[in-house]
C-alpha cells in the first residue's frame, strides 16, 4: 500500500507532470531504497544549515517544475568545496525559470548504472538495468523485464548486459556489491507494483554501484497522462 | 466458451453464397468443403432454390442438423442480425469472413458482433479474416484449392492476425515438409483473440508446436499471454512485425526511449520462454526442429558431421554466430572415431569437430560417425550437413540414420538441397521424426532453437 507521504508527494505533482527531485527522493526513501543524505534549499538563508548537516564536498541541483534536463541549463554542480561555492551557485542558478530552491547532497561515488521503470501498453509495468549515464542512449547498453521481478531475473538481467564485466569486476576494479543491486531492483520493482498505474515512467541514472552498495544519485518521475490535472 | 465445433465441426453452413458470381469468397468456400472435406456442408442464401444441383437453405434456421460451425460472408451491415439468427437457431460457433468492420473505421458495428456474441456466450472468429485451414477436417479460406499449397496434415498449429503471411507460411510450410493440425487467421480478432487460442491449442491433443503470427496486443493483454504462454508446456513461437513503429508521445525519460514497444515485446517474450523468431524462415526453421523434439531442451554442444571442409567450416561460423559452441574433441575421442571409419578414408577423414568424412565417404561411414557421435558426451546436438551428390550415398541413408537417433534419443538436425532429385533422402529423414533443413543457416537455426531459453 502506497503511504500517506507517497500519495501527497503523487497529489502534489500533477500539475507538473513529474515530480521534482527532493520529491522523488523522499519516495525512493520512504520505499526503504539507498538515497544520499540530502537536503532542499529553498531560500538561500538555509544553505548553511543544510551544508553543515551533510557535509562537505557536496553536490547541488536546481529545483524547478520547468526545468526536466538539469545539466542542459548548466544546473548541476558537484564537487563544492565551501560556503561560497555553494552560495554562487545558487546564485547563478536561481534566474532559471520557475526557480524554487536547490537540491544539496552527499557526493557519492560508483560505477553508473541505470534502472528504470516503465508501463508498458501490452505488458503492463517493466524495469530496465543499463549500464547508465549520460551516455545511456548512445550505448544502449540494458536488459528489460516485465515486472515484478525475481531473483533469477535479475541474474539474467546482469548476465545480459554487454558491460556485465563491468559489474562483475575488471581489470583490478572490485566487482559491485551485487546483493545490493538485487535489493535495489527488488524494492523497486515491488514499488512499481504499487505506484505503475500512476506513473509513465522512471529513470534511476546514476544509480552508483560500489563495492559497499549502490546510491540513486539522480532519479525522475514521469507520470502518467490520467493523473494529470489539466 | 468451447472452441471444440470451431476447430472440429462435423456440420457446416456457409452463409452468403452468390448465385451469379462463382468466384464469391462463400461460393469457394462451400464448393470445397462440400467436395473434398468429411464435413457436412449447408449453403444459405436468402432467396432459396438451388445452385448447381445444391440446395439453397434460405435461413440457417432451416437446416436439418444442429450446425457446429457457420462461415458467415455476407455484406457487413448484415452481420449483426445474421449472427443473431445463428445464435437463435443453435448454431455452435462461426468464422465472418466478411471485411468492412473496425479495419475500415467501422468500430461501432465490431462492437455490435462482440456484444451480441457476449450476451450468448458465442464464439466467433473474425471479422476480416480466412477463418480456419485443418488438413483432413474442414477448410475456410476463400481460395480455390487449386489456387493453394497445402501442407500434409501435422502437429505444428499456426495462428495469425493476418490472413496473407497465414496462406504465405502455409506454403513454406508445405515446401519443408512441416505438417500442420491447424492454421487460423483471426483478422480484427474482435472476440477469439490469441490467448483463447493458445488456451485451446495447448489442450488441443493434435498440437505439439504454437506458432504465431502477431501485429500487437491490447492494453495489458500481453501480461495474460505471456504468463500462460509460460506454463502451458507447448513450445510457443512468436513471430511479430511492427518492429520499427516509434512510439508517437514524446519521450522524456531515458528508460522511455530506450524501452519501446519492440525492445520490451521481445525481452519480455524472452523473460517467458518464448521463442521469437526474426522472419518467416526463422518460424518454419523454429516449427519443423520443434515439432520433432518438442520436449528437447540442449545445452547447445553441437558436432558437425560433413563430406566437405567447406560445409564444416560455414556451420562453426554460422554456430558460433548464433552463441552455440563447437567443442574440439579429445584425443581419445578422435581415437575412437578414427577406429569406426572404413579403412580408405580413415588417414584422410578430419575427426576433431567439425568432422569431415571427405568425399570417399561411404555410407557405412556415415552411419559409423552420427553412433560415434551420440556417445559423445561433451555434445547434446548432431548437426549432419548431408551430401547427397557424393558416389558413396545412397537415398536410404535418410531412414538409416533416423533410425539411429531413436536408439540413442540425441536430436540429430540434417541439411540436405531441397530438390526433387533428393526427396527420397529427405523423406526418410521427416516421415521418421529427424528435421531436415534446406540449408546450412536454417538447419544451425534449428540447432539453436533446442537450446531455447528457459523462463527466467
Amino acid at each position: 500500500m502506497l503511504s500517506k507521504l507517497m500519495k501527497e508527494i503523487f497529489l502534489a505533482s500533477r500539475k507538473t507532470g513529474w515530480i521534482l527531485e527532493p520529491d522523488a527522493k523522499l519516495l525512493f526513501r520512504e520505499a526503504g531504497l539507498p538515497v544520499p543524505r540530502f537536503g532542499w534549499a529553498k531560500q538561500a538563508s538555509q544553505l548553511q544549515e543544510i551544508a553543515a548537516e551533510i557535509g562537505f564536498p557536496l553536490a547541488a541541483k536546481v529545483v524547478s517544475p520547468s526545468v526536466i534536463h538539469k545539466s542542459d541549463v548548466q544546473g548541476v554542480a558537484v564537487g563544492i568545496n565551501s560556503i561560497e561555492e555553494l552560495s554562487a551557485f545558487y546564485e547563478q542558478v536561481s534566474s532559471l525559470p520557475d526557480f524554487a530552491g536547490i537540491h544539496i547532497e552527499e557526493m557519492a561515488e560508483g560505477l553508473e548504472l541505470i534502472v528504470g521503470a516503465k508501463t508498458d501498453y501490452q505488458f503492463g509495468p517493466i524495469v530496465l538495468l543499463g549500464i547508465g549515464g549520460t551516455g545511456v542512449e548512445i550505448y544502449q547498453d540494458v536488459a528489460i523485464r516485465m515486472a515484478p521481478l525475481t531473483g533469477k531475473d535479475i541474474d539474467s538481467m546482469v548476465r545480459e548486459l554487454k558491460g556485465t564485466k563491468l559489474l562483475t569486476g575488471y581489470r583490478g576494479n572490485k566487482a559491485i556489491n551485487m546483493e545490493a543491486l538485487s535489493e535495489v531492483l527488488l524494492l523497486f520493482s515491488e514499488l512499481l507494483m504499487e505506484i505503475g498505474p500512476y506513473i509513465e515512467s522512471i529513470d534511476l541514472n546514476p544509480l552508483l554501484c560500489s563495492n559497499d552498495g549502490c546510491l540513486i544519485a539522480d532519479a525522475r518521475i514521469m507520470l502518467d497522462a490520467s493523473l494529470l490535472t489539466s | 466458451m468451447d472452441l471444440a465445433p470451431l476447430f472440429l465441426p462435423k456440420s457446416l453452413a456457409v452463409i452468403g453464397l452468390s448465385t451469379s458470381n462463382e468466384y464469391h469468397p462463400a461460393n469457394v468456400i462451400f464448393n470445397k468443403n462440400l467436395l473434398r472435406y468429411p464435413v457436412r456442408s449447408y449453403a444459405v442464401n436468402p432467396k432459396g432454390g438451388t445452385l448447381n444441383g445444391e440446395q439453397l437453405f434460405s435461413s440457417v434456421a432451416d437446416i436439418p442438423e444442429a450446425v457446429d460451425l457457420a462461415v458467415i460472408a455476407v455484406r457487413a451491415d448484415f452481420v449483426p442480425s445474421v449472427l443473431q439468427e445463428c445464435i437463435d437457431a443453435g448454431v455452435k460457433s462461426a468464422i465472418i469472413i466478411s471485411g468492412g468492420f473496425a479495419e475500415a473505421g467501422k468500430n461501432d458495428l465490431q462492437q455490435e458482433l462482440t456484444e451480441i456474441a457476449g450476451r450468448h456466450n458465442f464464439p466467433f472468429v473474425g471479422p476480416n479474416c480466412l477463418g480456419l485451414y485443418s488438413p483432413t477436417m474442414v477448410d475456410t479460406f476463400f481460395l480455390p484449392t487449386e489456387r493453394m499449397v497445402q501442407p500434409p496434415s501435422g502437429d505444428v498449429a499456426v495462428v495469425s492476425q493476418s490472413g496473407g503471411i497465414l496462406v504465405d507460411l502455409l506454403v513454406k510450410f508445405a515446401g519443408e515438409g512441416v505438417g500442420v493440425s491447424s492454421a487460423i487467421s483471426i483478422g480484427n480478432k474482435a472476440l477469439i483473440r490469441e490467448i483463447q487460442l493458445l488456451e485451446f491449442l495447448t489442450s488441443d491433443p493434435r498440437t505439439k508446436v504454437i506458432a504465431f503470427y502477431i501485429e500487437g496486443f491490447a492494453q495489458n493483454e500481453g501480461r495474460d499471454f505471456v504468463r500462460f504462454a509460460r506454463t502451458c508446456g507447448k513450445p510457443v513461437i512468436v513471430l511479430k512485425s511492427g518492429k520499427t513503429k516509434e512510439g508517437s508521445r514524446a519521450v522524456s525519460s531515458h528508460t522511455a526511449s530506450l524501452a519501446g514497444d519492440y525492445q520490451v515485446f521481445s525481452s519480455v517474450l524472452a523473460q517467458h520462454g518464448i521463442i521469437e523468431a526474426s522472419n518467416e524462415n526463422e518460424l518454419v526453421s523454429y516449427c519443423e526442429a520443434l515439432s520433432c523434439y518438442p520436449n528437447t531442451r540442449t545445452e547447445g554442444n553441437v558436432g558437425i558431421i560433413s563430406g566437405s571442409g567447406g560445409h564444416g567450416a560455414l556451420a562453426v561460423d554460422a554456430c558460433i554466430s548464433k552463441g552455440l559452441n563447437v567443442p574440439p574433441f579429445s584425443q581419445p575421442v578422435q581415437k575412437s572415431l578414427q577406429a569406426a571409419l572404413s579403412e580408405s578414408i580413415r588417414a584422410i577423414a578430419s575427426v576433431a569437430n567439425p568432422v569431415d568424412l571427405t568425399g570417399s565417404a561411404l555410407e557405412i561411414d556415415f552411419v559409423a560417425a552420427v553412433e560415434q557421435f551420440c556417445r559423445i558426451e561433451e555434445i547434446d546436438c548432431i548437426l549432419l550437413l548431408m551430401l547427397p551428390y557424393l558416389p558413396g550415398l545412397s537415398s536410404d541413408l535418410g531412414a538409416r540414420l533416423s533410425q539411429v537417433y531413436r536408439r540413442f534419443k540425441k536430436p540429430l538436425i540434417a541439411y540436405v538441397p531441397h530438390v526433387e532429385k533428393y526427396q527420397m533422402l529427405i523423406e526418410g529423414f521427416e516421415l521418421n521424426r529427424v528435421p531436415v533443413a534446406s540449408s546450412i543457416e536454417s538447419a544451425v537455426c534449428m540447432t539453436r532453437v533446442l537450446r531455447r531459453c528457459r523462463p527466467c
